[in-house]
């Protein structure tokens, strides 16, 4: 680590040195999504949706619920990053545009996190059979 | 903080319609990461037991719900052509003017044949239920 700073930062130019990950994220993230997504939208079409059973024995079904996990995760990053440039963009005010930024970050955890739980809930109580009850989260 | 110059501010720009399939982009994927919401929503659903499920098909299942689906879909159809348009892009071809002009039309005209045709798979194809 060095202690100095650099030239071009006392001078108040250049990056911050961290767009190119953003940018570089931004398309590896969307190349995984296009077969990701087809994937996903294939399966839905082809799912009896307002089927319980069907649905869950679905997620739990094979390579499912890594393919699943693996697509939230690419989707909620991609979506992050997306949503933040547009929030760069177009709030002018500063505040507001850290408040804006933030809420987006801890959003996009969170439903990242809650959706992943939720597949890995339905494999384990699809396993489980009777033995943990289901009761992830009541909805009604 | 010295004073940077900045980029010139949309309003300097003569409107083209390139202009809108990029404004369009921004648009979609704002459209898809609320999809997210409902995908979570949905897999919650699933988790949480059969009248959990029921209630949440009943909401998808109702006219915004309908329409909300009708709406992703379409979105995610532009986003995916668009996004293929911008990845051609990065590897530096088809930047020329007329290029990037044409590639629009393609991608407009893409765009409604593909979300017809999830449209038709979603709603209208006899996948049973």
């Amino acid at each position: 680590m060095s202690l100095r700073s650099p030239l071009s930062k006392i001078l108040g130019r250049g990056s911050a040195k961290q767009g190119v990950s953003h940018w570089w994220v931004q398309r590896v993230t969307a190349i995984a999504l296009i077969p990701l997504t087809l994937w996903f939208a294939y399966q839905l079409i082809h799912l009896p949706l307002a089927d319980y059973d069907a649905v869950r024995r679905w997620v739990a079904t094979g390579l499912n619920p890594a393919w699943l996990l693996i697509f939230i995760g690419a989707v909620a990053w991609h979506s992050s990053l997306g949503v933040q440039v547009v929030i760069e963009d177009y709030v002018p005010h500063k505040g507001a545009k850290v408040v804006a930024l933030l809420t987006s970050t801890f959003l996009h955890v969170v439903l990242a996190v809650v959706s992943s739980y939720a597949v890995l809930y339905i494999v384990i109580t699809n396993f489980c059979g009777g033995i943990i009850p289901v009761g992830f989260l009541y909805l009604h | 903080m010295r004073q940077r110059p900045l980029s010139p501010h949309i309003g300097v720009y003569k409107f083209g319609y390139t202009m809108a399939t990029s404004i369009v982009h921004r648009a979609t994927g704002i459209v898809l990461s609320v999809g997210l919401i409902a995908l979570t929503y949905w897999l919650i659903a699933a988790a949480s037991g059969p009248e959990s499920y029921t209630s949440a098909v009943t909401v998808l299942a109702g006219g915004l719900g309908q329409f909300l689906i009708g709406g992703w879909l379409f979105a995610f159809s532009y986003h995916l052509l668009n996004g293929l348009r911008h990845l051609n892009w990065d590897l530096g071809r088809g930047l020329e003017k007329a290029e990037a002009r044409g590639s629009a039309t393609i991608v407009v005209v893409a765009t409604l044949l593909l979300a017809g045709a999830f449209i038709y798979a979603a709603f209208f194809a006899g996948v049973p239920r």
